[in-house]
Parts: C-alpha cells; sequence; structure tokens
C-alpha cells in the first residue's frame, strides 16, 4: 500500500496529465460521432453570449450585402407568386394550404468556420423557439446543415462541411439517389457518392435533397456538378458538387421543422 | 508575484478572446489560421507548480475548443505541451534552464526562435492528427501543420518583441 502511494506521488505530474489527455481523446472522440458531442459545444451562454455580441457589432458590416440576398430572394419569390396559374390566393379556402407539412423559422448566423474537418455553425435560436434537434437549416440559395444540438437560447448546426454529415440527395432530372458527403479539402465542393452507374450524369447538372430523410423536403437545391468518376468497385459514380451557397459568408439562414417527423420516425420504428 | 498571477489571468482571457474571435477567422488560402493562444503556455513562469500548469493549459485548451466546437483537440496538444515543455526547454537553453533563470526577454533570439518552434510544431501535429483524424489524409495533416506552424511562430516572435519590456 506504502509503496503504491510512494508510486502515485513520485508520478502525479504524468498521472495527472495522462488522466487530462484521456480526458480530451475521449471528447474528441465523442465529436467524431454524431449526435455525442453534449458537453463541448458552442451553443451555451457563454460562448453564445459571446458570439452574440461580437456579432451585434459585426453584423452592420454586410448589412447592404444581406439587403441585396433578401431582394434577390424576394424578386424570385414574387416572380413565382404571380406568375402561377392557379392564384394561390383565391385558394385560401382549400385545406391543402392549412395542413402544413413544414415550418419555417429564420435564424442569424454567429458563428461560422469552414477550415476545419467538422465544421458548425452557432445560430441565434434554441429551445425557447422551440427548435430541436435534427431541424434542417437552409438559405433562400441551399442548403447549410442540420441543427446538432440545442441550448435555451442558441443552437448548433453540423455543416455539410463536415465529414460525418450525410444528406439523403439526388439528381434534379432523374429520380436517382445518394449520399451527399465532404472530403475536407474544399469549401466550395461537396461530394455526392453511391449513384448508380445508369444515371445519366453530366457536367452542370443541379443536385436537389431527396425527399427520403425527414430533415429536408424534396427540392432544395445544393449544387451543380462540376467533375465526376467511377468509384473503385466501377458500379457508382463519385460526383464533385460545386455549391450554390457561399458557406464562407453565410448571414440569415431558415431553419425548417417537418410536422411529421415524429409520425415517420414511429412508423419506421415501430419497437420503441 | 500577485503581478504575476494577474498578468497571466489577463493574458488567458486576452489570448482565448483574440484567438476565437479574431484569428478563427483568417483563414488565409482557405485553411491556414495561427494558434496563437499557445503563447499562454510558451510563456509561463518557468518556476512554477508543474500541476496547475498542466491543469491550466488543460482549460486553455478546452475554452478553445468550446468556442471552436472542435471536441477536445485543443485540450489534447496543449496538454501534452505543457507536459513536455520542460524537457525542451532544457534541450534549448541548455545550463540557463538548469540555474533557473530564463526571462524570456533577455533570451537570444535564436534560442527563443528554436524553443517556440518545436514546441509549435509539437502543438499543430498533435491538434491537426486528431482533428483529421483519418490516416488516408496524412498529406493534409501535414500540410496544415506547416503551413500553419510557420504563421503561427512568426506571430508569436512578433508579439512577445512588441510586448517585451526593456530591461536596463
Amino acid at each position: 500500500m506504502q509503496q503504491i502511494i510512494n508510486f502515485l506521488i513520485r508520478n502525479k505530474t504524468f498521472l495527472l496529465f495522462l488522466l487530462l489527455f484521456s480526458i480530451s481523446l475521449l471528447l474528441t472522440f465523442q465529436s467524431h460521432s454524431y449526435h455525442k458531442s453534449k458537453f463541448i459545444n458552442s451553443a451555451n451562454f457563454l460562448t453564445g453570449g459571446i458570439y452574440k455580441s461580437v456579432n451585434n457589432i459585426g453584423r452592420y458590416f454586410n448589412l447592404k450585402k444581406e439587403n441585396d440576398i433578401l431582394l434577390e430572394e424576394n424578386n424570385r419569390l414574387k416572380s413565382i407568386f404571380f406568375n402561377t396559374k392557379t392564384n394561390l390566393l383565391k385558394q385560401d379556402n382549400n385545406d391543402s394550404v392549412f395542413s402544413a407539412k413544414y415550418k419555417f423559422k429564420p435564424a442569424l448566423v454567429y458563428k461560422n468556420s469552414y477550415s476545419a474537418t467538422n465544421n458548425y455553425l452557432t445560430i441565434n435560436k434554441g429551445e425557447r423557439d422551440s427548435i430541436k434537434q435534427d431541424f434542417g437549416v437552409i438559405t433562400s440559395k441551399g442548403i447549410i446543415g442540420i441543427i446538432d444540438n440545442t441550448s435555451k437560447k442558441y443552437a448548433r448546426v453540423m455543416s455539410i462541411l463536415n465529414t460525418n454529415s450525410r444528406i439523403n440527395s439526388q439528381l434534379k432530372k432523374s429520380n436517382h439517389f445518394g449520399t451527399l458527403t465532404w472530403n475536407a479539402e474544399s469549401p466550395l465542393l461537396v461530394q455526392l457518392i453511391d449513384i448508380p452507374k445508369l444515371a445519366p450524369v453530366a457536367v452542370g447538372d443541379t443536385i436537389i435533397t431527396g425527399g427520403r430523410s425527414t430533415i429536408f423536403p424534396k427540392g432544395i437545391p445544393i449544387g451543380k456538378v462540376v467533375s465526376f468518376k467511377l468509384d473503385e468497385t466501377e458500379n457508382y459514380y463519385n460526383i464533385n458538387v460545386k455549391l450554390f451557397n457561399d458557406m464562407t459568408s453565410v448571414g440569415h439562414v431558415y431553419i425548417i421543422e417537418n410536422l411529421d417527423a415524429e409520425e415517420i420516425s414511429n412508423l419506421n420504428n415501430p419497437n420503441e | 508575484m500577485n503581478n504575476i498571477i494577474s498578468t497571466n489571468i489577463a493574458r488567458f482571457i486576452v489570448l482565448v478572446l483574440v484567438q476565437v474571435l479574431v484569428l478563427n477567422n483568417i483563414n488565409f488560402l482557405g485553411y491556414i489560421n495561427p494558434y496563437i493562444y499557445i503563447l499562454f503556455i510558451i510563456l509561463f513562469p518557468i518556476k512554477n507548480n508543474r500541476l496547475l500548469f498542466i491543469l491550466l493549459s488543460f482549460l486553455l485548451g478546452l475554452t478553445i475548443d468550446l468556442f471552436l466546437d472542435s471536441g477536445g483537440v485543443n485540450a489534447a496538444a496543449c496538454v501534452t505541451i505543457a507536459y513536455i515543455r520542460p524537457v525542451i526547454l532544457k534541450f534549448v537553453f541548455g545550463t540557463i534552464y538548469e540555474h533557473q533563470t530564463v526571462k524570456f526577454n533577455n533570451t537570444e533570439l535564436g534560442q527563443r526562435l528554436t524553443y517556440f518552434s518545436i514546441i509549435t510544431v509539437i502543438h499543430h501535429l498533435i491538434l491537426f492528427s486528431l482533428e483529421v483524424f483519418n490516416t488516408t489524409k496524412i498529406l493534409l495533416i501535414l500540410k496544415k501543420t506547416l503551413f500553419s506552424s510557420i504563421f503561427t511562430i512568426i506571430l508569436c516572435v512578433l508579439i512577445t518583441i512588441l510586448f517585451s519590456r526593456k530591461n536596463k
């Protein structure tokens, strides 16, 4: 017993180092698997608060650009609205309008990163605004990511520029679907894998989200095909997709809530 | 003594804030960021309680991780360099360190540069290996380590020169 205590005292520095090092390794491993990095994330009152106060100053410098983006989006929505043959306003009594499937909420990005291999964003909406895990996040141009952690006032979004991110997506012109991943090389390009060899892929094709997940509705634009090649098994395409979004500068985003998500997941896991 | 404690607390807070609010948004050429918060570990007084020093380094790394959503990679790298710092000090400064009389302001630029470089490169190598965490991307790790290290070392040396008090 004496010897053990002596040993502990003699090597206390090394043991402390070992302990702290293993704690940090544990945290690191947790952060590499989706939904497990609970403790260390920027959606808490301290980091969220600091990012908020800095953002309050910084956002004035982007007002002009944000205005342009909003104007562009308004313009697009107006042209859709007034050019549809059936005027939506007259259908107000129709039930299909009221049985909305998706709920949208605007939010502001406080912190964005794109140079690491696992990137996250912090936004200014949290549990207080009934934001939960697994809601989708988009901008007017394309998708951003999925909510992965929430606190009272803030939420953390797992960006599509994250090597753990897997998003169901498909070609716009045919229904061949695959998985959107990122190889950590460029913040402008993401990779679409598992598209079958039979699919008619061409450079310039548009990639959209597939309706197979409960997170994103079908048809949200993602990007354009810039190059593609067959993978090692020669059965599937690996496609490089250039994002419509500039992930290096994101200001305002929309959070999508799928109101049917719970029902669908209950159907798929009847045992729970 | 009080002076040393308050200087170090101030240094801790200022370095963390500068790191997360300014330097992590540089993204030079898309991925090169300096990590100057390790200046806290580099410049920590040499006469110290090693347990406290390692614990503080861990806290520093964890704070940075909290802001950057990086799990525990910064904490791991910081704890490691804090633990092996005496070895590096002995290697670089030799007998002066043995007598516990190293003052960073008085050391030669060459020695200081070697000391900074060794610590920075070790820190960055651990940081990026854990962050990328993929053996097939060793080239990416080395590339990030090399360029970020150069950036960090230059900034660290400049900052220590700028903020050094002239001892007469």
